[in-house]
């Protein structure tokens, strides 16, 4: 079960039986539109406030996924789910419509994958038959949260990223068919000073580095064992850096099998400047775009490795570093 | 900058200087006359406003400062209302930023911002979250700069 001080392999297998990937008017725009369940063509999604619709994208994402695996919402044992909203909001107001006994995760981006690797490890441990587990953003809401009003004219430097809106939510089953996850390994805190927030990539590359590190030495494997490694959000200059460092430490990675999320949601050509950011930049690409390339049979075997900056506003204020963190969760095909 | 670099611990410092090269610059030269262009654009518009005001009105060059700024605000409330004027802003930076029109922009942008937590809490309590540090140090200088022409004349013999 456990494998060296933070990987975690299990032996029963737990299944992601379907997903929902839901995304906003920007996300529709973008690169991989097709992988979407459900997209909305105004931010506003009908509500009265941005709050109100980052809620329903973690709704809708839920919904889709119990839809597809033709579940009942009261067959959903716990739901693992988390934003970066304060408290947490609209995953908690998200639990109350679904009701299912529900544990409110804050991994900042790297949400999903905490949430991936805890609902394997309770399926795993026969804790549960079904678990449903999520994370979303929305550009308008974080934005307000984070940073500036949406419509201030602030001009943002290009290490800066985008907020995807979207929502990302999986179901994790015992058994059924799908692909399984077969590892996880759980980061660590690691800060290198990085006190921009216009610069998260490069403030979290080294907690991705980090984590990656760890998972191949405790499972065993090379970097050649996945068929892709998908790190969140380091868009181009937490990649490059990354990348950098892989090499500074000998660990080798082939690049084109190494790629990121944040690069993958959007076409080059949108102005997202390095790249996409925000927790539900991970859950809806690697449930959406990434699971989908795994069930056609494309790849076989990832490591999605959800990438978060531990900032707040007041931290940013007070000038204290970022703190970065990362989990990586390995999915894999067939009867592995 | 050297006082937060002592607190940073050797393999801090290390990493920051590892990730600096890979760190896009801001296109400094670049911004600069892009900001140069726009903030003339809007001053030359506020010049025609100025110009026309006193052309068909019954405005001076003393009086006509104010119905200049209330118009160039009136135009930055619908650019903003409309979502225009950040994508303006993203292009310009300082040119949009420093004219009346910035100003204007951030009082409007926080007002939009916060109208769905009610008029008072919402619009009233962060109206001037942006702004309001614009005003204080504003006044706060022009009391420093009055105090120093009022020493200068008392005193000075100017």
């Amino acid at each position: 079960m456990l494998s060296g001080n933070r990987t975690w392999n299990f032996e029963n297998k737990p299944v992601i039986i379907s997903t929902g990937a839901v995304g906003g008017p920007f996300e529709a725009d973008g690169n991989i539109p097709n992988d979407f369940d459900l997209l909305h063509s105004d931010l506003w999604m009908n509500q009265d406030s941005f709050e109100k619709a980052h809620k329903l994208l973690m709704d809708e994402a839920c919904q889709k996924a119990l839809e597809k695996a033709e579940i009942q919402k009261e067959q959903v044992q716990f739901f693992l789910g988390g934003d970066l909203i304060n408290q947490i909001t609209p995953t908690s107001f998200s639990a109350k419509t679904l009701g299912a006994p529900y544990l409110g995760l804050f991994g900042a981006c790297s949400t999903s994958m905490e949430g991936l690797a805890l609902s394997a490890f309770i399926v795993n441990g026969k804790g549960a038959n079904y678990i449903l587990t999520g994370a979303s953003s929305h550009n308008a809401a974080v934005e307000k949260q984070f940073r500036y009003p949406t419509e201030y004219g602030g001009q943002k430097p290009p290490t800066s990223q985008w907020t995807v809106t979207g929502a990302g939510a999986a179901l994790v089953s015992d058994k059924g068919e799908g692909p399984r996850v077969t590892s996880a390994t759980i980061g660590k805190v690691v800060d290198m000073g990085i006190s921009d927030p216009f610069n998260m990539g490069g403030a979290m590359a080294p907690a991705a580095v980090d984590t990656i590190e760890t998972h191949l030495k405790e499972r065993g494997v090379d970097a050649s064992y996945y068929d892709l490694i998908i790190t969140g959000d380091l868009a181009h200059i937490g990649r490059e850096v990354s990348l950098d460092l892989f090499k500074k430490n000998g660990t080798k990675i082939d690049e084109s099998k190494y790629v990121d999320c944040g690069l993958t949601v959007y076409r080059e050509e949108q102005p997202v400047f390095a790249g996409a950011s925000g927790a539900g930049c991970s859950a809806a690409v690697a449930y959406g775009h990434f699971l989908n390339r795994m069930k056609k049979g494309e790849i076989n075997k990832i490591l999605v490795v959800a990438t978060g900056a531990l900032l707040s506003p007041l931290t940013t204020k007070q000038k204290q570093s970022i703190p970065c963190i990362a989990h990586a969760v390995s999915i894999e095909n067939g009867g592995v | 900058m050297s006082k937060k670099q002592n607190k940073l611990t050797p393999e801090q410092q290390k990493y920051q200087q590892f990730a600096k090269k890979r760190e896009v610059k801001r296109p400094v030269i670049k911004n600069c006359i892009k900001a140069f262009l726009v903030g003339g654009t809007i001053c030359t518009i506020g010049q025609a406003i100025s110009t026309f005001y006193m052309y068909y009105f019954n405005f001076t060059e003393q009086t006509v400062g104010n119905p200049t700024v209330a118009t160039l605000i009136f135009i930055t409330m619908l650019l903003t209302g409309f979502g225009v004027y950040d994508h303006i802003a993203q292009f310009a930076g300082a040119g949009t930023a420093v004219p009346v029109t910035g100003f204007g922009n951030a009082v409007i942008s926080a007002s939009i911002e916060h109208r769905t937590e009610g008029f008072v809490l919402g619009v009233g309590g962060n109206m001037f979250k942006l702004a309001g540090s614009v005003i204080l140090f504003g006044v706060f200088s022009a009391f420093i700069i009055a105090l120093v022409k009022t020493i200068l004349i008392q005193w000075g013999g100017l």
